[in-house]
């Protein structure tokens, strides 16, 4: 099996692109989530949830500069989602052996 | 010597496209397919999977003459003439979506959730529009 790390570019109070990832992607994999992606990261939306019912499953992360971009460098998070810069995203590029943009 | 980014057509990967999108609101579908006919032609491991509003795509009875745009959908049931046999419909999204095998273009393999999954986590380069 192949060690995948899926990105996530939409907010999930708009599309269903995190609905299809979190039902696709294999237990293990590393989510992370960019661009309008971050909303799925903040607690007390509706959408928080899903995620929260899946951090058992999957590693989840969030780029900080998209956050701090939107005003969001300080607003709480969903329980253990990671926060990373640029060389995080890089890092997470080389440790998984490919990559799945779920646009 | 060889470098580790040459190309090695001895090497065969498996690359997935996974479409996601309805066919004409924006230009991913229409860029999805043109790139699968790219890739046909270096002979890999090609699969197509179609899920969520994607599935429309394959909608039978498509007629754009009416929005001045080419209607690719008769292009689906030639890529079998690229080797391109492997489109898979997630049953699901079909299911959400009021359709059934017979709403469509083209022979698809029906596949559920943990089919799709599985065989999305054995591919070595995963192609989403």
């Amino acid at each position: 099996m192949t060690t995948m790390l899926h990105t996530v570019n939409k907010s999930p109070l708009e599309r269903n692109t995190l609905d299809s990832c979190l039902r696709l992607a294999t237990a293990g994999s590393a989510i992370l989530l960019i661009e309008d992606g971050v909303y799925g990261a903040l607690r007390g939306t509706t959408a928080a949830e899903k995620i929260a019912a899946r951090m058992k499953d999957f590693k989840i992360y969030v780029l900080g500069p998209d956050m701090a971009a939107r005003g969001l460098n300080e607003a709480p998070l969903v329980d253990g989602i990671e926060v990373v810069d640029y060389g995080g995203f890089v890092d997470l590029v080389a440790e998984h052996e490919a990559q799945q943009a779920w646009l | 010597m060889m470098e580790e980014d040459d190309f090695d057509p001895e090497v065969i990967k498996r690359f997935m496209f996974v479409n996601r999108k309805a066919p004409y609101g924006t230009v991913y579908a229409l860029e999805s397919l043109e790139t699968v006919l790219i890739s046909a032609a270096f002979d890999q491991d090609v699969s197509v999977v179609f899920l969520d509003d994607g599935v429309f795509q394959l909608k039978k009875g498509q007629d754009t003459t009416g929005i001045n745009m080419k209607n690719f959908s008769p292009t689906f049931r030639a890529l079998e003439g690229y080797d391109v046999e492997k489109l898979y419909v997630e049953k699901e999204s079909l299911e959400a979506r009021g359709l059934t095998e017979n709403d469509l273009v083209v022979d698809v393999e029906i596949l559920s959730t943990d089919e799709l999954r599985e065989i999305m986590a054995a591919q070595d380069v995963v192609i989403s529009a």
